[in-house]
């Protein structure tokens, strides 16, 4: 019971494409958990299987304990997905939009928490507007808004910053912030790997249907990334002991790994002993980007038939 | 009951926003089926003693335009919901699959009944007709309209594209409606082609309309509305079905 989403074993096939080969996960409340992953890995397809727009071949999704299908009433009231593609119906005003979703959630009078999303979303001033004459942006987050009339103990946003611009995507995010603070679950998938690394507290890697790797973020950090000091040249050339552990990019950049600031000053030290003149430096932080490429292109795990 | 209330409320709304195209648009095409084939036949074609031919085409075309406006009703909502991609917000919704038949169905059968009324009335100035039994033609009314809505709902489902659904419409819809006698009694046609009418479930949603007006039909109107009803039963059992396995909704 202590989990909000229970993933096992689930498979889907889409023709000849086996979107979702056996994937299991689980993620605890409260948590802010990410789903990477390259485009077609499968990301969509099982949020689309927890959220009953796809039907999965086998394997078992629950959210807050509910099974998708069987108890499929209270697994989607306990569910807000945002969804990747961007849809809406152009019949209707923002706020129809809002209070026809909450109608379906069988809620009447829903027009205090309407006002607040769209106070956050910073979608009050189109109230009004019809969702037609929205730009792409906005659309986005009235979407954002569709799946939290609700309140739902588990959100689930589907790339929700694409397209959408720098400042709004800080407002959504402090937004998202504060209701995992106020104990929602979030899931998140994004192809901003930056963006995870700051919100996610935990991560799943997916590759062509299968989970690749599946820890806290700062686990995946040490383990697949690291600090590495880059410095270019002026004059001179890398000492001996440093050009061992050096890997040299086709900029001119030599990078090394390093474990804390007292080997940075040490690698220093050894530059000026040998005569080297630096024309820059930088310190680098561990970068999820590194650990999604590594991953990627990790050899295939031996269990694979 | 949760989404109910609020589906049916909003494919109400979706169609009385633009009631002019809606509602209004297929009242008038049927004032002029009235106009031309009232005058044009009218010399040719007696169908019930005492009742002008005019008089006898009013309740076929109100009917006609019934079958028509409900089959459209719901098929091009589905549609238009499932390639625009906004049907994922009802489908994301804990939204049983007999509410989502019900409140599609419903909201069809109004703007069936909304046309059917308006053609009625408008007619009310140019071709008077009696209306015998009333609650016989609300019946038929509410049947029939709610024959086409089941089968709309069948027709949006299974539905790829538009050209699909026009297909439906154009093949199956606009065929049966004609050879329903709407402009003619079928006991004027052979016998063999009086067989095939009675074959058709629009036939029996017709005739038994229009009993509600003249207390005269082809077919006993308890014949007629367990025909109706019948066909009413078959396509709501298919459509919920559909709906129930997700049908090309849910992947
Ligand atoms: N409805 C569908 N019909 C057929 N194939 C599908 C369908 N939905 C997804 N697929 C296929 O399943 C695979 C996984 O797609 P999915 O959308 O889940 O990927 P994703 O990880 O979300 O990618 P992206 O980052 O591009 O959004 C892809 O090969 C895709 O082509
Ligand atoms: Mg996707």
């Amino acid at each position: 019971m202590a989990h909000a989403v229970v993933v096992r074993d689930v498979r889907k096939r889409f023709g000849a494409v086996q979107a979702l080969a056996g994937v299991s996960l689980e993620v605890p409340r409260g948590e802010f958990f990410g789903l990477l992953g390259p485009n077609g890995a499968g990301k969509t397809t099982l949020i689309s299987a927890l959220g009953g727009l796809a039907i999965a071949d086998s394997g078992r999704l629950e959210v807050m304990g509910h099974d998708v299908q069987g108890d499929y009433r209270a697994a989607r009231r306990a569910l807000g997905i945002v969804p990747q593609e961007v849809v809406f119906d152009p019949f209707f005003t923002v706020r129809e939009t809002l209070e026809i979703q909450s109608g379906y959630f069988g809620l009447r009078r829903n027009g205090a928490w309407i006002d607040e999303l769209l106070e956050r979303l910073a979608l009050a001033s189109k109230a009004d507007a019809n969702m037609r004459s929205l730009s792409g942006g906005m659309k986005r987050r009235v979407m954002v808004a569709q799946a939290l009339v609700h309140r739902p103990p588990v959100i689930v946003l589907d790339e929700p910053t694409a397209g959408v611009d720098v400042e709004l995507r800080q407002t959504l995010w402090s937004f998202i912030r504060g209701l995992n603070e106020a104990g929602h679950t979030v899931v998140l998938t994004t192809h901003y790997l930056e963006e995870a690394q700051q919100l996610c507290s935990r991560i799943a890697m997916m590759k062509e249907g299968r989970i690749v790797a599946l820890d806290t973020t700062a686990r995946l950090l040490a383990a697949f990334s690291e600090r590495v000091l880059r410095v270019k040249l002026e004059r001179g050339a890398l000492p001996a002991p440093l050009a061992e552990r050096a890997t040299r990019d086709a900029a001119g950049w030599w990078r090394f790994p390093i474990a804390d600031m007292a080997h940075v000053e040490q690698a220093l030290a050894s530059l000026r002993e040998a005569g080297a003149v630096l024309a820059s430096l930088e310190v680098a932080e561990p970068e999820l980007e590194q650990v999604f490429v590594r991953i990627m292109h990790r050899e295939e795990p031996a269990a694979r038939p | 009951m949760t989404g109910f209330p609020t589906l049916l409320y909003k494919e109400v709304l979706r169609f009385w926003k633009v009631g002019f195209q809606t509602v209004a648009a297929p009242v008038l095409s049927a004032l002029l089926y009235l106009v031309v084939f009232g005058h044009a036949l009218a010399a040719h074609v007696q169908a019930f003693p005492g009742v002008s031919y005019a008089q006898f085409l009013v309740p076929g075309l109100a009917m006609m335009a019934m079958l028509q406006n409900a089959f459209a009703n719901s098929s091009s909502s589905i549609i238009q919901s499932k390639i625009t991609g906004n049907i994922v917000f009802i489908l994301l919704a804990p939204i049983a699959p007999a509410e989502i038949f019900a409140a599609y169905l419903l909201a069809a059968v109004a703007r069936g009944i909304a046309v059917g009324l308006g053609v009625f009335v408008a007619t009310l100035w140019i071709v008077p007709v009696p209306v015998e039994h009333p609650l016989w033609a609300f019946a038929f009314a509410a049947v029939g309209s709610a024959l086409l809505a089941a089968l709309g709902i069948i027709a949006g489902i299974w539905s790829e594209k538009f050209d699909q659904l026009a297909a439906f419409q154009n093949f199956l819809v606009m065929p049966l409606t004609f050879l329903a006698g709407v402009f003619y009694s079928v006991r004027s046609l052979p016998p063999f082609w009086q067989s095939v009418s009675r074959l058709n479930p629009f036939f029996y949603a017709v005739d038994g309309f229009r009993y509600g007006f003249f207390g005269q039909s082809d077919v006993a109107p308890w014949a007629s509305i367990a025909f109706a009803s019948g066909a009413f039963a078959a396509l709501s059992w298919l459509a919920l079905h559909l709906l129930r396995r997700g049908y090309k909704l849910r992947h």
